[in-house]
């Protein structure tokens, strides 16, 4: 059963000089429940934007995105922020701790967000992910691999249906980028998640039974017009 | 979790501006409730310390002049009255109480005043209360004797059995009589300004070694009280020294010449609340300016905020919240700056005029003035609001280089 499912997916900037510049446009692309996908992209190539119009960050130009049947497209910004908060796990690239927070505050604030309170829930995330010693340790405490850990579970915080992971183990060394991608792997599965994983990096996307190049899906108009 | 800890969280990583933004509002919330209560205090406090009396005859001149320096011991004497003139008043079927008053002497800077023992034992200055003594008795009319304010007598260390010597003047350009008093009692404390007075007799003080013998036959001023319808005794007696005569004026009522001491100083008492006004300002500006600073440094927290499901109602409630906290906060401190500052100031009043204020007496000012700077606070968390509404998410969320 298709979890996500995109259909003519535009998103358009407009550069400082005025440049409308396409950068995403998706025929088609589906996600199913409990899935592992990744796409391989360069850098550069839009898939980033693609991540955050799913999540709804970003308005699409144009298109659907249906998530657990609803499409986000239709939704105002404060539904689509609803949305994220309960249904989609964020892994970053650089990990986006919030600083002035402790590690198990970190992971507590998207259950807050969506409404809950559920500290029992980020105190056994923390466990599953081996930081239950640094529970109240500042993020600036702790070490690349460690902070990676904690956006792994503060993801999994609202049991979300849907983990998008953006070049997650992108500021790792090689030990810990193998370990990181095996904990996202394993948490996602054991909490029923899918996990849509972008990445340039081939080892990474060794990693996974099914990877798509972006490039194949993504097929932005190149003519630009000046305004 | 609670929006409390968010914010709470917020401010700490921001402790330094935070603690600046709001000890600057404490101090102008302070500085705002004091000004109003001790201007308020003060006011009522030298309208009523009529001591107990409706009235004072002197020598012809300003009639605040002769109200600061007979009830407060303030600025000079008008000159001399004849004691026939005390006598004359004392008779006047419709006075109750006449006092006389001989004042010029001075023991350490604090003023000495020639009185009789009715002055000590029948006064009434304020509704059922008249002077006692700590300790000793009240001075003998026919020696040298000497009952000492609380005040005086807990500056100088003055106790029953102790000598001084009067000095003529008062201020720097006083000097030492011959004449030897003895200290026969001290006064209670009575919160007025008889605390920060010395009573002699009256003769004592005309016939002191050194003054000019004209003087024997003469007192500074009468301070009298009517026996009833104060009203209308008072307007007789305006209309017979003040506007008949020449010589003498009549200050009546009391309450009323006093009033003017405020109405001259209107101009100060209002350049205060200026001043406090604007400091209150600067800190409201000091809250804006401490939260907005901020906002470059923290456009990363709230777009990672915003891509964890954080709205941007929600985000701009933090940020009003976190510049309302910073706002309870300075209006707490501002409470204790408010007391100090009372503390000061009655001190200083005390010491100067012997009028008492309470640093913990209840002012509406003391609601009013907190919760306006409270509300200002939380305005003033409107402009980093929406700083924080318009941040990009998508390009605040990319890797840090």
């Amino acid at each position: 059963m298709a979890l996500l499912e995109v259909r003519n997916l535009v998103k358009r900037y407009r550069s400082p000089d005025g440049e409308e510049q396409e950068v995403v446009r998706v025929a088609e692309f589906n996600l199913n429940a409990g899935e592992e996908l990744a796409i391989r992209g360069e850098s550069g190539s839009g898939k980033t934007t693609f991540l955050q119009l799913i999540s709804g960050i970003l308005r699409a130009d144009s298109g659907s995105i249906v998530l657990s049947g609803e499409d986000l497209t239709q939704l105002s910004e404060q539904e689509r922020d609803a949305r994220r908060a309960r249904q989609i796990g964020f892994i970053f690239q650089s990990f986006n701790l919030l600083q002035a927070f402790k590690t198990s505050m970190n992971v507590e604030l998207p259950i807050m967000l969506a409404g809950g309170s559920d500290r029992a829930r980020a105190t056994a995330l923390l466990q599953r992910v081996g930081l239950t010693h640094r529970a109240d340790h500042f993020p600036r405490q702790l070490s690349s691999g460690q902070q990676q850990r904690v956006a792994i579970a503060r993801a999994l915080a609202n049991k979300p249906a849907l983990v998008l992971a953006d070049e997650p183990t992108g500021s790792l060394d090689a030990r810990n980028a193998t370990e990181t991608l095996k904990l996202i792997r394993e948490v996602c599965r054991e909490n029923g998640a899918a996990l849509l994983l972008v990445s340039h990096d081939a080892a990474t996307l060794s990693e996974f039974e099914r990877v798509i190049d972006f490039a194949a899906i993504n097929r932005p108009q190149q003519e630009s017009a000046t305004r | 979790m609670s929006a409390g800890t968010i914010i709470l969280s917020s401010l700490r990583q921001h402790a330094l501006s935070t603690w600046i933004a709001a000890v600057s509002l404490a101090l102008a919330a302070g500085l705002l409730t004091s000004i109003w209560c001790i201007k308020d205090q003060s006011r009522a406090a030298f309208e009523n310390s009529g001591a107990g009396f409706d009235a004072i005859l002197a020598a012809r001149g300003s009639k605040l002049q002769i109200a600061l320096n007979s009830l407060f011991h303030l600025d000079e004497s008008t000159g001399n009255i004849n004691w026939s003139d005390y006598e004359q008043i004392r008779s006047n079927a419709a006075v109750q109480l006449a006092v006389p008053f001989a004042v010029g002497d001075s023991y350490e800077g604090y003023r000495i005043v020639g009185t009789l023992t009715n002055f000590i034992t029948d006064v009434e200055y304020r509704r059922g209360q008249r002077f006692e003594m700590q300790s000793g008795r009240v001075f003998d009319q026919t020696l040298r004797e000497a009952v000492v304010g609380s005040f005086v007598a807990d500056r100088l260390g003055l106790k029953v059995g102790d000598h001084f010597h009067p000095a003529h003047g008062v201020g720097r350009e006083a000097h030492d009589h011959d004449d030897e008093y003895l200290v026969v009692g001290i006064l209670k404390p009575s919160n007025t300004p008889a605390d920060r007075a010395i009573y002699i007799p009256v003769e004592g003080l005309q016939l002191m070694s050194g003054h000019d013998p004209k003087t024997a036959e003469q007192i500074s001023a009468v301070l009298i009280k009517f026996k009833a319808n104060s009203a209308l005794v008072g307007r007789q007696l305006d209309n017979l020294y003040n506007k008949e005569g020449s010589r003498l004026t009549l200050v009546w009522p009391i309450g009323f010449v006093l009033a003017q001491l405020f109405e001259r100083i209107g101009w100060f008492d209002r350049a205060l609340t200026l001043v406090a006004g604007i400091v209150a300002l600067v800190a409201i500006g000091t809250i804006l300016a401490s939260i907005y600073n901020t906002m470059s440094a923290r456009r990363r927290d709230i777009a990672i905020l915003r891509a964890i499901g954080a709205s941007r109602s929600r985000i701009v409630t933090w940020i009003v919240l976190e510049a309302a906290t910073i706002g309870l906060i300075g209006v707490v401190l501002g409470l204790v700056v408010h007391v100090a500052l009372m503390a000061g100031a009655a001190s200083l009043l005390r010491a100067q005029t012997g009028v008492v204020l309470n640093p913990f007496e209840w002012h509406p000012i003391l609601v009013v003035a907190p919760i306006s700077l409270l509300a200002l606070s939380a305005l003033a968390g409107f402009a980093p609001a929406l700083k924080a509404y318009c941040t990009d998410v998508a390009a605040n969320l990319t890797p840090l280089s």
